[in-house]
């Protein structure tokens, strides 16, 4: 199902964040939601994600308001990994997995099966199984993040939105979340990431949506909308896009525009 | 895990009975099924105090474990929500206004107060019910109960007021009937259910407010079960035997190291370990030399913060 985005106002505390934002994400693909900070992308992601409420506007799952939506169904729907990767109480990475299925048991039952078996192929998927019993606490950077990520994929959602999911992570590691990010996309679902990086964007969107100021500045195919042309006028900056042998986007800063 | 939650119910049980057996006359179980005069103790006076003693240990742990989860922080009990101050700010000024002589209406003032307070915490909170919201509205309300216990105390008309506050306040199981029993387990009964009903939300706020929310919470939905269950639980218990601390933030920390720190894990457990802990204190206050009793809630405290001192000094605490 599309995730569409039409006309959405959205104001934070008398301070208009987004002004009539409207886009089209597909499924089956990833779209990096991009922009300087302070352009909107947190504040879009989260209202795709139904937390902020648009002022004006609507985003609609299918032909669904996202906010219309129970919120079970919505959180069975679409998957949301937050930038803040805090985990509060010193559990067991297996726990925090199991959290995905929250949305899909009833609250005082077990585990189905089906909830056991979505659990340990989103540990298999992030290579996380090995740390089923390993308490939050113990865990490097990396791994948490690969387990926080691996709880987003255990509730099988439609939509995977995840704010920032490279930050605070070696260039490794960041690697190893963008593939499994692809793969996620490959197997029919549909990825929004917000990202900082135009070296991460080049090389795994398929859509960009660039934001500036809270205004879409452009937003479509990936080799269409990074442009030196477009990143000057959403970042100030030169860049060199080229690509690589693999026919994937290489783009890389060099230095502030004149 | 089962086996630990056995050992925490048969702790419970050798505290209920330790709790009915001990005290300036030792009543042995042998007395109990034969015609002893004795056996008017265990009824009249030991089973009301014992079975107070079992659900107030056990809604003050139970409080203190969905309170820690909900505020994700480990230093959370019922005192940092403003209840307990409240309800027995609400008794104090039926003992002040000399219309505490009937227990009930002293009951009725400090549940009044608690829901008062209550009320007053989601109305500041309902807008953005948000722990952070919650935390600050109801230190707020804590402090501006205890500022109105003192300024009665202050004005209260003679010194035996006065006196009979401050024995109140301190917190005790003394002399309570069967009939304080009947007036206060509804409450907690209630209370006690919608606190064991957070549990799931509760795991989902480890992640955080949004994470929490995408995952189909209802943070409005679960604040007013903290609300209302910390209210009925805290305010019943607080109206029958005043104020009683430390068992609510000691309790789910001491478990935590056993039970895990999910924190739907530590409830029922909380509750079960509150229970054990508040019936042998109330034994140990009974058997303490001297004319006198201790009263619980000093021995709480007494008891307790050097206890809990020493977990800190070893580093064996679990804060995160």
């Amino acid at each position: 199902m599309e995730l569409t985005v039409q006309g959405v106002d959205i104001t934070l505390s008398g301070r208009r964040v987004l002004h009539d934002v409207s886009a089209v994400l597909r499924p089956g693909r990833i779209t990096a939601i991009l922009g300087p900070n302070g352009a909107g992308k947190s504040t879009l992601i989260k209202a795709a994600a139904a937390l902020i409420v648009p002022t004006q506007g609507v985003i609609r799952l299918g032909d669904r308001s996202v906010t219309a939506l129970e919120p079970r169904e919505r959180a069975r729907t679409i998957g949301y990994l937050p930038q803040d990767a805090s985990v509060h109480w010193n559990v067991v990475a297996s726990v925090i997995v199991a959290l995905g299925r929250v949305p899909h048991r009833s609250p005082f039952a077990g585990p189905s099966g089906h909830d056991r078996d979505a659990v340990a192929q989103a540990m298999v998927a992030t290579e996380t199984t090995h740390l089923t019993d390993r308490p939050v606490n113990e865990l490097s950077g990396g791994e948490r993040a690969r387990v926080l990520l691996a709880r987003v994929l255990a509730g099988e959602p439609d939509w995977l939105l995840a704010d920032e999911p490279l930050a605070s992570l070696d260039p490794a590691h960041q690697l190893d979340i963008l593939d499994r990010l692809q793969q996620v996309a490959r197997g029919g679902a549909g990825v929004a990431i917000v990202l900082h990086d135009l070296l991460h964007a080049g090389r795994v969107a398929d859509d960009v949506l660039l934001l500036k100021a809270g205004r879409v500045l452009a937003s479509g195919d990936a080799a269409t909308v990074l442009t030196q042309e477009n990143l000057r006028a959403a970042f100030e900056i030169e860049v060199s896009i080229e690509r690589d042998a693999r026919g994937r986007l290489v783009c890389v800063p060099i230095g502030r525009a004149a | 895990m089962t086996r630990k939650l056995a050992f925490l119910i048969g702790l419970v049980a050798i505290a209920f009975g330790l709790s009915l057996i001990a005290g300036k006359a030792w009543v042995p179980p042998s007395a109990w099924f034969s015609p002893d005069p004795r056996f008017a103790i265990i009824v009249e006076l030991r089973l009301p105090r014992a079975i107070l003693g079992l659900a107030i240990g056990a809604v003050l742990g139970l409080a203190g474990a969905v309170l820690q989860g909900y505020l994700r922080n480990p230093l959370a009990d019922p005192a940092v929500v403003g209840v307990s101050s409240s309800a027995a700010l609400g008794a104090v000024a039926a003992i002040v206004l000399g219309i505490a002589a009937n227990p009930l209406v002293l009951f009725a003032c400090a549940m009044a107060a608690a829901a008062g307070s209550m009320a007053l915490l989601a109305g500041l909170t309902w807008r953005s019910p948000s722990p952070v919201q919650f935390i600050l509205a109801g230190t707020v309300l804590a402090s501006l109960a205890g500022a109105l216990t003192a300024f009665l105390i202050s004005v209260a008309p003679n010194p035996y007021a006065v006196a009979e506050v401050i024995d109140w306040l301190m917190g005790a199981l003394t002399d309570r009937s069967l009939d304080d029993v009947r007036t206060a387990l509804p409450f907690m009964g209630l209370g006690a259910i919608l606190l064991f009903l957070t549990g799931p939300s509760l795991n989902a706020l480890t992640l955080g407010e949004e994470a929490a929310r995408s995952l189909g919470v209802r943070l409005g939905l679960l604040q007013a079960l903290v609300v209302l269950g910390t209210g009925l639980t805290i305010g019943a218990s607080v109206a029958v035997t005043g104020v009683v601390g430390f068992v609510g933030l000691v309790v789910p920390h001491l478990l935590r190291p056993f039970f895990g720190h999910r924190p739907s894990a530590l409830l029922l457990p909380s509750a079960l370990g509150g229970a054990a802990l508040v019936l042998t204190a109330d034994s140990l206050c009974r058997l303490a030399p001297g004319a006198g009793e201790v009263r619980l809630g000093v021995a709480m405290a007494l008891i307790g913060a050097p206890f809990f001192l020493t977990l800190l000094l070893k580093g064996r605490t679990a804060w995160s």
